[in-house]
């Protein structure tokens, strides 16, 4: 240093403007963290309206609540860990967006909370904060809502006293019961465009395409991930309806009810918890797929995406081994 | 510097820079006041030469510090030298800047010109590694018969930069002079010269074969055209020197060309300049020109925290000072305002995969970055093959928690470098 500033000296007196020393690349593609998050949230945004113009005034406070929630809870682990704040990144946001749209309309502002905190701290902070969460935080403050307070999520009730234009039952529930004599009230039309019971804004099968195909298309998530995903829904559903066509739905329902579509495009797709390298992606996608069918058809649950993701998220690493070989690897 | 893509489903493309069909003339730096030339310095060796300050220099003579070593810069001026002062580069690399003020006269030295009648590779080595383009000469002359291929690249490693494909096009006489040359000094007939796809055309007979390749950065890197134009993959960590392969810029050859020709090193840098409102020039100026100089003849100014970068966008980097000189190798200065420079950050990796996607080295970059991240250097070189990066900078470059990866690559690679050799350990 020393010696720098002796042939600075030497040679140029006081004019000497300051100027920064850095290494290259000089060059940024402009992409951002925050850039995904409000993204992300602008694709989840057809699907959250429809929700709105069905429920009303309940499923907008319980959105509301959600987000802002989300965003406390992040501030308030920052500054209790003392870390760097960073709701900035629109990340917490995002979560709470995510985790609103999965619930009922009615949900009690309790579970809401509760839910918000399993996200943001449990399922995110408590890891090391954004990139460092094995799971993904929505599905995993989801899961541990089911598990805990099963009757929030029984979406017949939940929505009971709504007078909405179509069929008020759970298809996922009266398919899983009552076998698929009771979807007959079902047309995939209806489904696809957001006419049956759910999540506030997990039901609108077009929405949640639009805004998958506009991430997918912007790089924001990857195609590999959300597409291996459906397919293996499809499939998974396709073997179990020949199999046994009376008790188990076709792949139509199975892709258009519950949490599929958001689970394909917003959740599993999730940046800490996906692998990272193509083939992995694949059978990441595929795995989650097929994982769905297995729980809903079989399994005891009625709806099995969130935990079908959280196992996945387990594989993820485990996947991310399958890498191609460095350039020039000397073994 | 942003550059962006509205669409992401496949990775961005950095195009490299193309000169249009009708050349531009190059436009020439008026002579500075004084001249720095960085004299290589090896600190156990002591410096035997009596060269001091006061001391008269000719055009071309051959300033040397040691008696024992091939360290020389070549004077570009007639003139005195007014200073000697150690200097510490990039990476801890140690050099003595040796200042030179002209005194209008061109006096030429002639100890060159006496013996080109007869072309040796001690004569190229002894006189022309200092030349524009910085000639591998001394690598070349040490290698006894190892390198089988010299490849000229007509095509900048760096978009934006146009140098050596500007050098390529317009002074292909000279050219061919070198790539004789070179035949006759080294006895290597396997010599190809590299260049942007579409311009394969035009070369004639200039005594080696071309090729092309995609316009696109990082395809003109030396690992990228070892792997795509000669099939060879080099190993990691090992060189393209130890697979045979001698990489020139066409400006190295052209100097050695010229300077056969006319019995005068050449001394006179093309180079491209990159002004603040991103207008490029291809500049003219003689080695050692302080940048300020340069800046000067484009009525260029320059703020605080901007930055002047010497090399590429993609592998330059940002020098501290208006009075650094013009380097052999130095094939551009980017003048970049503070406000359009991209800064990083310590955000955390949120595991994306962009870099892993674009990297040309199918690296794990999304893991070795946390390894680096940690200092733990031999880790990633065992399990993330460190050793295998081609230095492209392209995983900073789209990092979306713009993380300085390439950064954290060099230092770890310097650093275990450094761990090799105890001396330096200590030091």
């Amino acid at each position: 240093m020393l010696e720098k500033r002796d042939l600075l000296e030497q040679q140029t007196p006081l004019e000497q403007k300051k100027l920064i020393v850095s290494h290259a690349p000089f060059y940024h593609s402009g992409r951002r963290v925050t850039e995904r998050s409000y993204h992300t949230m602008l694709a989840a945004l057809p699907a959250l309206l429809l929700g709105f113009y069905h429920y009303g005034m309940p499923a907008i406070s319980v959105v509301c609540l959600s987000i802002s929630t989300a965003i406390f809870w992040e501030l308030a682990f920052n500054l209790v860990a003392k870390r760097t704040i960073t709701i900035g990144d629109g990340n917490a946001a995002l979560l709470g967006l995510l985790f609103a749209m999965l619930l009922p309309a009615t949900t009690p502002w309790w579970a809401v909370i509760t839910g918000t905190f399993i996200a943001v701290v449990v399922g995110k902070q408590i890891f090391g904060g954004i990139g460092s969460n094995a799971f993904n935080p929505v599905a995993l403050a989801i899961a541990i809502m089911m598990v805990s307070y099963k009757e929030l999520f029984d979406f017949d009730t939940a929505l009971l006293n709504y007078d909405l234009e179509f069929a008020t039952i759970y298809p996922l529930k009266a398919a899983k019961y009552f076998g698929t004599a009771s979807l007959d009230s079902f047309n995939l039309v209806d489904l696809f465009l957001g006419r049956q019971l759910g999540g506030i804004g997990a039901t609108f099968g077009l929405g949640l395409m639009l805004g998958g195909i506009y991430l997918m298309l912007r790089g924001f998530i990857r195609w590999e991930i959300s597409l291996t995903f459906l397919a293996g829904v499809y499939l998974a559903a396709f073997v179990f309806n020949l199999f046994d066509p009376v008790r188990f739905a076709g792949p139509g329902i199975h892709l258009l009810t519950g949490y599929t579509l958001i689970g394909a495009f917003f959740l599993a797709t999730e940046d800490s918890s996906s692998p990272v390298n193509i083939i992995p992606m694949l059978v990441y996608g595929a795995a989650g797929g097929i994982m769905v069918v297995l729980i809903r058809n079989i399994g005891a649950y009625v709806d099995g995406v969130v935990l079908a993701i959280l196992v996945i998220n387990l594989l993820s690493p485990l996947l991310d081994k399958i890498r191609p070989e460095a350039l020039g690897k000397v073994m | 510097m942003i550059k962006k893509a509205f669409l992401g489903l496949s990775t961005p493309q950095i195009e490299y820079a193309m000169l249009p069909a009708h050349l531009p003339e190059t436009e020439k730096i008026p002579a500075p006041k004084s001249i720095t030339l960085f004299h290589q310095r090896n600190d156990t060796h002591s410096i035997s030469s009596t060269l001091g300050i006061g001391d008269p220099v000719k055009t071309g003579e051959k300033l040397s510090l040691y008696s024992d070593q091939n360290f020389y810069v070549i004077s570009p001026v007639s003139g005195t030298i007014s200073s000697l002062s150690p200097y510490t580069g990039d990476f801890g690399k140690s050099y003595i800047a040796i200042t030179i003020t002209p005194d209008g006269n061109q006096v030429f030295d002639d100890t060159f010109q006496q013996q080109i009648q007869n072309p040796t590779m001690e004569l190229v080595s002894g006189y022309l590694a200092g030349a524009p383009g910085n000639p591998p000469v001394s690598m070349l002359a040490d290698s006894d018969g190892s390198i089988k291929t010299i490849v000229i690249r007509g095509l900048d490693p760096d978009p934006l930069v146009a140098t050596n494909q500007y050098i390529a096009q317009s002074r292909l006489k000279d050219l061919k002079k070198g790539i004789r040359i070179l035949k006759e000094v080294t006895a290597v007939q396997d010599i190809i010269v590299i260049t942007a796809g579409e311009s394969v055309q035009g070369y004639g007979h200039i005594g080696a074969q071309v090729k092309g390749v995609r316009p696109t950065y990082p395809s003109a890197l030396p690992h990228m055209v070892m792997k795509d134009v000669l099939g060879q993959v080099v190993p990691a960590g090992k060189t393209c020197e130890n697979l045979g392969v001698c990489f020139f810029s066409a400006e190295a050859v052209v100097s050695i060309g010229r300077a056969f020709e006319s019995g005068q090193i050449p001394t006179s840098k093309i180079l491209t300049f990159i002004k603040k409102d991103g207008t490029p020039k291809i500049v003219e100026t003689s080695i050692g020109t302080p940048i300020g100089n340069i800046l000067e003849a484009f009525g260029e100014t320059v703020n605080e925290y901007d930055r002047i970068i010497l090399g590429g966008p993609m592998t330059g980097s940002a020098v501290y000072a208006l009075e650094h000189p013009v380097k052999p190798d130095t094939d551009s200065i980017i003048v970049l305002d503070r406000d359009k420079a991209a800064y990083v950050s310590d955000y955390p990796c949120i595991n994306c995969g962009e870099c892993v996607r674009i990297c040309p080295a199918q690296m794990q970059v999304h893991m070795l970055v946390r390894f680096l991240e940690a200092n733990q250097y031999e880790a990633a070189a065992d399990s993330y093959d460190l050793y295998s990066c081609i230095e492209c900078g392209l995983c900073s470059y789209v990092c979306v928690s713009k993380i300085p990866i390439f950064q954290y690559i060099k230092l770890a690679k310097y650093e275990l470098e450094r761990a090799k050799t105890p001396e330096a350990a200590d030091a």
